[in-house]
């Protein structure tokens, strides 16, 4: 589990030294700026209902950009090589690295707690809403960064890899609006897929364990999905 | 102290290996010879755990490659080629990373890099990031990460290659500092390297060992025979051949060039490992011939390399 620390401190580290991790910081701040700002003062309620709201589709193009690098760079550059033959498994590299995307993007969440502040400037703001909208927003991230390092597993380009991730991401996102088109029998299912819904409940400020596994379940899957890639490519 | 045993690997339906069997002995410095593409590289990665074999095994001491791969990996350091390091780190900042994974930790981590900074004279780019390092000092930094957990096996792929003349020189005196106390698995194909280093070296041609021993013993044993220059001044050239040709022992003889009048020179090869330098001399010696070079050709490796990893 040392192993997985020290992959942990370098990967989180090495998000600071490469501009790409600023570039998705500012973009990710610039649109969920604009997307709360616009309609804040429309409302005329103190609440972050409508940037949680926003938030699962803007994680379903950001995170898998936080994320694109951590394999593919690796595979790329045959670094992989030098880290795989050091004394640490394959699961703790996938959790080591797993945990620096994850802290970063709770870094980048950060400053968003401003608009909170605002909010309650201007009105009487429930906070309850508030936590519960950062630890869905938490568990989100989760989820969505597993799957991005499972897409930045299966290849060395990072673009593609990007777009894996972003494809699988903005599915489980768009789930629930088009269940429309799903026959009845399977609806439940397909509706339990879907990310949104359960980002929801757990923003709104009620937490369910239904929500709760189902999060648990994305990231447990995504990351034994990634140590069983890595396993195959030897 | 490394056994390999039948080890097999396919690439798809390449077959990059074919029932490898051979045993590396504690402390000797092994090379592993082949031309390009015959499988020194894949031997070398099945052998620290990067790649798994497609079937057959390694032990290493009492361990097996495929039921305790990190136990192995504690015990070897290794260099892969080209030394792929993570080009945004500062060296010291990557040097303390690998110690880190290496378990090392406080005084004994700040000890160990300082002397491996000393030994690999990393001193002056020890504050540079790794993408900024010529060849030949990122070669001595991934010489420093396969060494930081002081293994008692470390496995180097080409580690001479693309360094300068005196690059090569350090690095060899280097690897026999080492290898006094370690074992040593070095590939390369440069073929006075491993016959200035090695103690031992394995051939390996088209996933096939070819040959395995002792330098001196590989080049006796596959080296066809001795063979003499000589050079003498007569004016028929015919006439030498013909004679020297009828000496006890000789197998063949080639002529090598015509220069100038009267020069003879030629070389002249012996039946099985027989030292004819004797007889040939007493031929000379009865015609009255000016003898101008007279020499038995020192055996290389480069014969039996050539020997046995030529085409078809």
């Amino acid at each position: 589990m040392s192993g997985a620390l020290t992959v942990f401190r370098k990967e989180l580290r090495g998000f600071f030294f490469s501009p790409i991790a600023y570039i998705v910081i500012t973009t990710f701040l610039l649109l969920s700026g604009w997307f709360f700002f616009s309609t804040f003062f429309l409302y005329n309620q103190a609440e972050l209902r409508n940037f949680f709201g926003q938030l699962p589709i803007i994680f379903a193009f950001i995170v898998p950009a936080v994320t694109m690098r951590l394999f593919s760079e690796e595979l790329n550059s045959g670094s992989f090589e030098l880290l795989s033959t050091l004394p640490i498994t394959d699961s703790s590299i996938v959790i080591g690295k797993f945990l620096a995307a994850l802290i970063f993007i709770a870094l980048m969440l950060l400053p968003t707690i401003a608009y909170a502040f605002s909010a309650a400037l201007l009105g009487d703001l429930d906070w309850g809403p508030v936590f519960g909208g950062y630890f869905g927003a938490l568990l989100l991230a989760g989820a969505y960064a597993g799957i991005g390092l499972f897409a930045s597993s299966l290849t060395k380009n990072q673009i593609v890899a990007f777009i894996i991730g972003m494809a699988i991401c903005f599915m489980l996102t768009i789930f629930d609006r088009m269940l429309f088109f799903v026959p009845e029998s399977v609806l439940a299912v397909f509706a339990y897929l879907g990310s949104t819904t359960h980002f929801q409940n757990i923003s709104r400020g009620i937490i369910d364990t239904r929500d709760l596994l189902y999060f648990f379940s994305i990231i447990f899957l995504a990351l034994y999905a990634t140590t069983f890639v890595l396993k195959e490519k030897k | 102290m490394i056994e390999v045993q039948g080890l097999n690997k396919f690439y798809g339906d390449f077959q990059a290996l074919k029932e490898l069997d051979f045993t590396i002995n504690r402390g000797e410095i092994l090379g592993l010879l082949g031309p390009n593409g015959a499988g020194k590289t894949t031997t070398m990665r099945i052998l620290t755990c990067f790649l798994q074999p497609s079937s057959g095994t390694i032990k290493v001491e009492n361990y097996n490659i495929l039921d305790h791969p990190l136990e192995i990996k504690n015990m070897i350091g290794y260099l892969p080629e080209s030394a792929p390091l993570y080009g945004e780190m500062l060296v010291y900042d990557y040097l303390a990373y690998v110690a880190a994974m290496r378990g090392l930790d406080g005084g004994l981590k700040v000890e160990r890099i300082a002397k491996l900074i000393e030994l690999c004279g990393l001193k002056e780019v020890i504050h540079k990031a790794v993408h900024e390092l010529s060849k030949g000092y990122k070669q001595r930094v991934g010489l420093a990460h396969a060494m930081m957990g002081d293994p008692e096996i470390l496995v180097l792929d080409e580690p001479t290659s693309g360094l300068d003349p005196n690059q090569i020189v350090e690095i060899r005196q280097l690897i026999k500092e080492i290898g006094k106390e370690k074992t040593v698995v070095f590939s390369t194909h440069i073929l006075s390297e491993a016959e200035a280093t090695c103690d031992r070296v394995v051939i390996i041609n088209r996933g096939v060992i070819v040959a395995d021993g002792a330098t001196d013993r590989l080049a006796r044993e596959f080296g066809g025979g001795a063979v003499v220059d000589v050079a003498l001044q007569h004016p028929d050239a015919q006439f030498v051949v013909a004679e020297l040709k009828r000496v006890v022992g000789v197998e063949r003889l080639e002529e090598l060039s015509e220069v100038g009048e009267g020069l003879v020179k030629m070389a002249i090869f012996s039946k099985e490992d027989e030292d004819i330098r004797p007889a040939l001399y007493r031929v000379i010696r009865e015609q009255g011939w000016d003898l101008l070079d007279f020499h038995r050709r020192a055996e290389t490796l480069e014969n039996v390399f050539a020997q046995l990893t030529r085409e078809n």
